[in-house]
């Protein structure tokens, strides 16, 4: 390939990734502006809210506990190396509370919501649902994304909560039964050492990245191709987008509350 | 409702063009369609039909040309009142899973400016189920556990719920058996004469186009081929109408597009 080629391709390349932005951008805002603008469908928006927020809470709390528990043992073998056994109640709660607990919580929404949005818009736009939406005077993106991205934005940060307190309670557990930590010692160094700012942090990521888990389901579901297979690539895009969106706001909100 | 101006035909296509990337789909398709008459679309798969209709809701922007609705340009004015004036049968039915036939049917009469209570909804949706052969039982049931001819029904019954000017049928007959295609072809003109409504209705069914049209228009590489009077159409002389008629493999129209 010539170097004139590779450029070409390497501009095509960057120009599409621009435009794709760009049309992710537009959805997103116009989803906002649907959100403020009547009619308001609050069943769909209980049905979302039922569907985001409230049956996430198993998975969710498998993940925390889970987490929680990994990370009291990670930082009780590797403390030991240096005579920290100590700080795994900080640790954990820090760990949990500023980064595991959202971005975990952020990649379990992307696995289970944002496919199961994707996958159905997708399948609604595949069987002509969509039209039939407009031709029935329902716009969808009132219908449809509004409520699930305004579902998503207020459960979301609800279920990190949940996830920064149920992973802390893991690690307790795991550092009070199998360590021989002393149990009231452990919450109250868990309870001084955070702070408000990392727990404010926790929510914001939690609101972010219910927002992006939302808003690809809905953008990759509303793009679908014909067909099953259109059906299958709209979903793939959609955790992809998700989670890699996810992170990257993580590092962005991460440098934001805590490093500038 | 819209008052109509019985001096405009309901629905006039001029001159419209539209193309998908590489592939010019309608190249100046000219249609009118007179108030309270029923009109088929005909043509080959591919060959622009389900555009043609959709390109009329609004559903997709023509590239040029101009489409009227009652006189008006189509995507002028209030986009709700003007969608309140059509009714649609989807193809595959395009009925919502997550919903029960009965709201299905209700859609429009639960939402927006023609909501009315959940109770009157459901009694105009009964009756509709039961205007087009539906017991009221089927009511509470979900989409997936009807059959296909059901689901046509329920999608009809959906297109009349809130008393159209015009009706558009997608393949209406698609994937029925011939009885049931037969049943959905004479409930369509049944409520298409009483509600007096215009129609427009695309398919490859020659039974479907015999059963329902007062008028014809073949559809053949993005224009009007031919267009007339159903009656007129076994004896048009047109090569291609002729050929699509017969189904002949031999003709203008090539077999494999």
């Amino acid at each position: 390939m010539t170097p004139l080629k590779l450029l070409a391709r390497l501009g095509r390349s960057t120009l599409a990734a621009l435009a794709m932005v760009g049309r992710v951008t537009l959805f997103a805002v116009s989803t906002f502006t649907h959100m403020l603008r009547p009619p308001y469908y609050p069943r769909e928006l209980a049905l979302s809210l039922l569907q985001i927020g409230w049956l996430s809470l198993p998975v969710v709390a498998l993940t925390a506990v889970f987490t929680g528990g990994a990370l009291a043992l990670q930082i009780y073998a590797g403390g030991a190396r240096f005579n920290a056994e100590a700080v795994v109640p900080q640790i954990v709660a820090i760990g949990m509370v500023r980064e595991l607990g959202p971005v975990l919580v952020g990649l379990m929404i992307a696995a289970r919501v944002t496919s199961s949005i994707a996958a159905e818009i997708a399948t609604m736009k595949v069987t002509e649902q969509i039209d039939a939406l407009v031709t029935l005077s329902t716009n969808p993106m009132q219908y449809l994304v509004a409520p699930r991205v305004l579902a998503a934005l207020l459960t979301v940060p609800i279920l990190v909560g949940v996830g920064d307190i149920i992973g802390i309670a893991g690690g307790y557990t795991v550092s009070v039964h199998n360590l021989g930590f002393n149990s009231a010692a452990y919450l109250k160094n868990t309870v001084d050492f955070l702070e408000p700012l990392d727990v404010i942090s926790s929510l914001v990521k939690g609101a972010f990245f219910g927002v992006i888990a939302a808003t690809m389901g809905c953008y990759y579901g509303m793009q679908s191709g014909r067909g099953a297979q259109g059906v299958g690539r709209a979903t793939k895009a959609s955790v992809e987008a998700a989670a890699v969106l996810i992170l990257a706001t993580n590092f962005i909100l991460t440098g934001v509350f805590f490093s500038l | 409702m819209t008052q109509s101006n019985p001096s405009h035909p309901m629905i006039k296509m001029d001159q419209v063009h539209k193309a998908f990337g590489d592939n010019r789909v309608l190249r100046g398709m000219d249609l009118t369609i007179p108030k309270g008459s029923s009109m088929v679309i005909i043509g080959g798969s591919g060959t622009g039909k389900s555009v043609a209709l959709k390109s009329v809701l609004g559903l997709i922007t023509p590239d040029s040309g101009e489409i009227y609705v009652d006189g008006k340009p189509a995507g002028s004015g209030d986009r709700d009142a003007f969608l309140a004036r059509f009714g649609m049968l989807f193809q595959g039915g395009a009925l919502f899973d997550s919903l029960p036939v009965w709201q299905n049917v209700a859609f429009r009469l639960m939402r927006g400016a023609l909501k009315r209570p959940a109770q009157e909804a459901r009694e105009i949706a009964i009756e509709k189920l039961r205007r087009v052969g539906l017991k009221p039982d089927v009511a509470d049931r979900l989409p997936a556990e009807l059959s296909g001819g059901m689901q046509k029904r329920v999608g009809l019954a959906r297109a009349i719920a809130a008393e159209p000017e015009i009706i558009f049928f997608d393949e209406p007959t698609t994937g029925l058996d011939p009885i049931m295609s037969g049943v959905i072809n004479d409930l369509i003109r049944e409520i298409v004469v009483e509600m007096g409504a215009t129609a427009m209705t695309i398919t490859h069914d020659m039974s479907s186009v015999r059963a329902i049209a007062d008028n014809v228009a073949m559809l053949h590489d993005g224009v009007i081929q031919w267009t007339g009077p159903v009656a007129d159409m076994d004896q048009s002389g047109d090569p291609y109408l002729d050929q699509f008629i017969h189904g002949r493999a031999e003709g203008p129209i090539e077999a494999v597009r």
